[in-house]
């Protein structure tokens, strides 16, 4: 297995800071805008885009976990099954601007199956996307994200690995993992 | 681990404390499903679960319907009153010719044991065993065992006394391999005609005071007496079993300490249990009830991901 660091924890820290300056000239004063982690990845990076956001606004973007297993579509036809995690939401998102937050955006089906989980808790006036990273050319959906931080070109047997500190990393990084047979 | 070790739930005794672990955690998020506004999520979509019931129910075959609905799946059912089971077709024809309309799981309940175990040997559908006469009701246990972690944090160590008929009691059986299983230890207490000769070879502990048992435990399942599988008096009257089994208001205050009540269902008010004492602060019935469900979606949804 070969790691690449595609991108360091200055970098990233510089990314995760113009993507907040870009969400607040969309967003203004968030009276109206609520933030949704994808789980299980896009939870730590919607932590830390609130944290962020706290620290220019001083105030709490209403953060939530959404927990997109039991909408997804490969349901029975993984080789794997995927464990359920949490879904923490303790708002309304009725005619709420949602924005939806993952670390990388690879097929667009977990995008699809978040979009389809985030209905049950009601109606939001839009939905945007926030990733980290866009793999480009990889999408089975038409599916695009609003907010990038990195478009990385990367080959399909390729992976690319978001590692924070809150993950017992030891340090925010990106990095383009390649498998390599040994 | 993220999959059951089994195809088909027939009983705990057949399934690991892993298993346990996981059926709970699954539960937990489908609980959380079931207190949004929207309380469906699409999973099952594409699976069709037949309810076999040849034996009566309400609460555990509304339950399952209900879980069954709340995944998306595609819901039949069959009861045997009506049915050509009173014509003389046998269990595996009745069975089959269900499966040949393309069903992927079959929740029966019978009143023969073993049935389900005889199902699965034939049949390549998943069963859930929704009760088989005597013997056990897993979904009953794990759903017990949910509400007891739920009130108390965890099941480990604590006590728990199973009070009642425990010689024609399916949910016993099934709650003393559960609750053994995660770690807790078991009493059973009842008077001695309807105790099981050889029960302590489960490594139970027995008690015939009811009053003893209940000072013992941190939590209390109380059963109903199974009049309908009684071939033969087991006690003097009803009146009587009142008098010494039967647990009222009073008698929990009396307790020097907080105990947890709970009750399978159905309840004969007035009967092991009286009104005051069912409807209490200490009693956990009816989240039983709700939990159920959650239960039964986590078992449904994890058989249904091992094909």
């Amino acid at each position: 297995m070969q790691k690449r660091l595609i991108v360091n924890h200055q970098l990233l820290e510089i990314m995760v800071m113009r993507l907040c300056h870009q969400l607040i000239e969309n967003h203004g004063d968030f009276s109206d805008s609520v933030i949704l982690g994808l789980q299980p990845r896009g939870k730590y990076v919607a932590q830390r885009i609130q944290r962020t956001l706290a620290s220019i606004l001083g105030k709490q973007v209403p953060t939530g976990l959404l927990d997109t297993t039991f909408h997804r579509d490969d349901f029975r036809r993984r080789d794997t099954p995927i464990a359920a995690n949490a879904t923490k939401i303790d708002f309304l998102v009725e005619g709420k601007k949602v924005i939806l937050v993952d670390d990388v955006l690879y097929t667009g089906r977990s995008v699809r199956a978040a979009l389809d989980a985030m209905i049950a808790y009601g109606r939001p006036a839009s939905v945007e996307l926030l990733v980290l990273v866009d793999r480009l050319y990889t999408r089975h959906l038409p599916i695009q994200p609003t907010y990038v931080g990195r478009q990385v070109n990367s080959l399909l047997s390729q992976r690319v690995l978001v590692e924070w500190k809150e993950q017992q990393a030891e340090e925010d990084a990106i990095w383009l993992v390649t498998k390599t047979d040994e | 681990m993220q999959e059951l070790s089994v195809r088909h739930l027939l009983g705990i005794k057949d399934i690991t404390p892993q298993d346990i672990q996981l059926i709970f955690e699954t539960a937990d998020n489908f609980k959380d499903v079931l207190n949004r506004p929207i309380k469906k999520v699409p999973s099952l979509r594409d699976i069709t679960i037949a309810n076999v019931f040849f034996e009566n129910s309400t609460r555990t075959r509304l339950s399952f319907e209900l879980a069954e609905k709340r995944l998306s799946a595609d819901v039949i059912n069959f009861s045997s009153s009506g049915s050509s089971v009173k014509k003389g077709e046998t269990l595996l024809d009745t069975v089959n010719n269900i499966l040949a309309m393309k069903v992927d799981m079959i929740v029966m309940r019978h009143s023969s044991p073993g049935a389900p175990h005889f199902l699965s040997k034939h049949i390549p559908a998943n069963i859930v065993n929704a009760g088989d006469g005597t013997h056990e009701h897993p979904t009953q246990a794990l759903l017990d065992s949910f509400s007891i972690r739920e009130r108390l944090g965890e099941v480990a160590g604590k006590k728990v006394v199973i009070i009642g008929d425990i010689l024609h009691s399916r949910v016993a059986l099934s709650n003393i391999f559960a609750l053994q299983k995660q770690g807790a230890e078991v009493m059973v207490c009842g008077p001695i005609t309807l105790l099981p000769k050889y029960i302590q070879q489960l490594g139970v502990k027995v008690e015939t005071n009811v009053r003893k048992a209940l000072e013992w435990c941190d939590v209390a399942n109380v059963l109903r007496i199974q009049l309908e599988r009684q071939q033969m008096k087991y006690f003097p009257s009803l009146r009587e079993y009142t008098l010494y089994y039967g647990i009222d208001k009073k008698m929990l205050d009396s307790l020097n300490k907080e105990i947890v009540l709970m009750h399978p269902g159905p309840i004969n008010r007035g009967v092991e249990l009286s009104s005051d004492a069912a409807d209490s602060h200490h009693s956990i019935i009816l989240n039983q009830v709700e939990n159920g469900v959650a239960i039964r979606m986590a078992v449904l949804y994890l058989l249904a991901q091992r094909g």
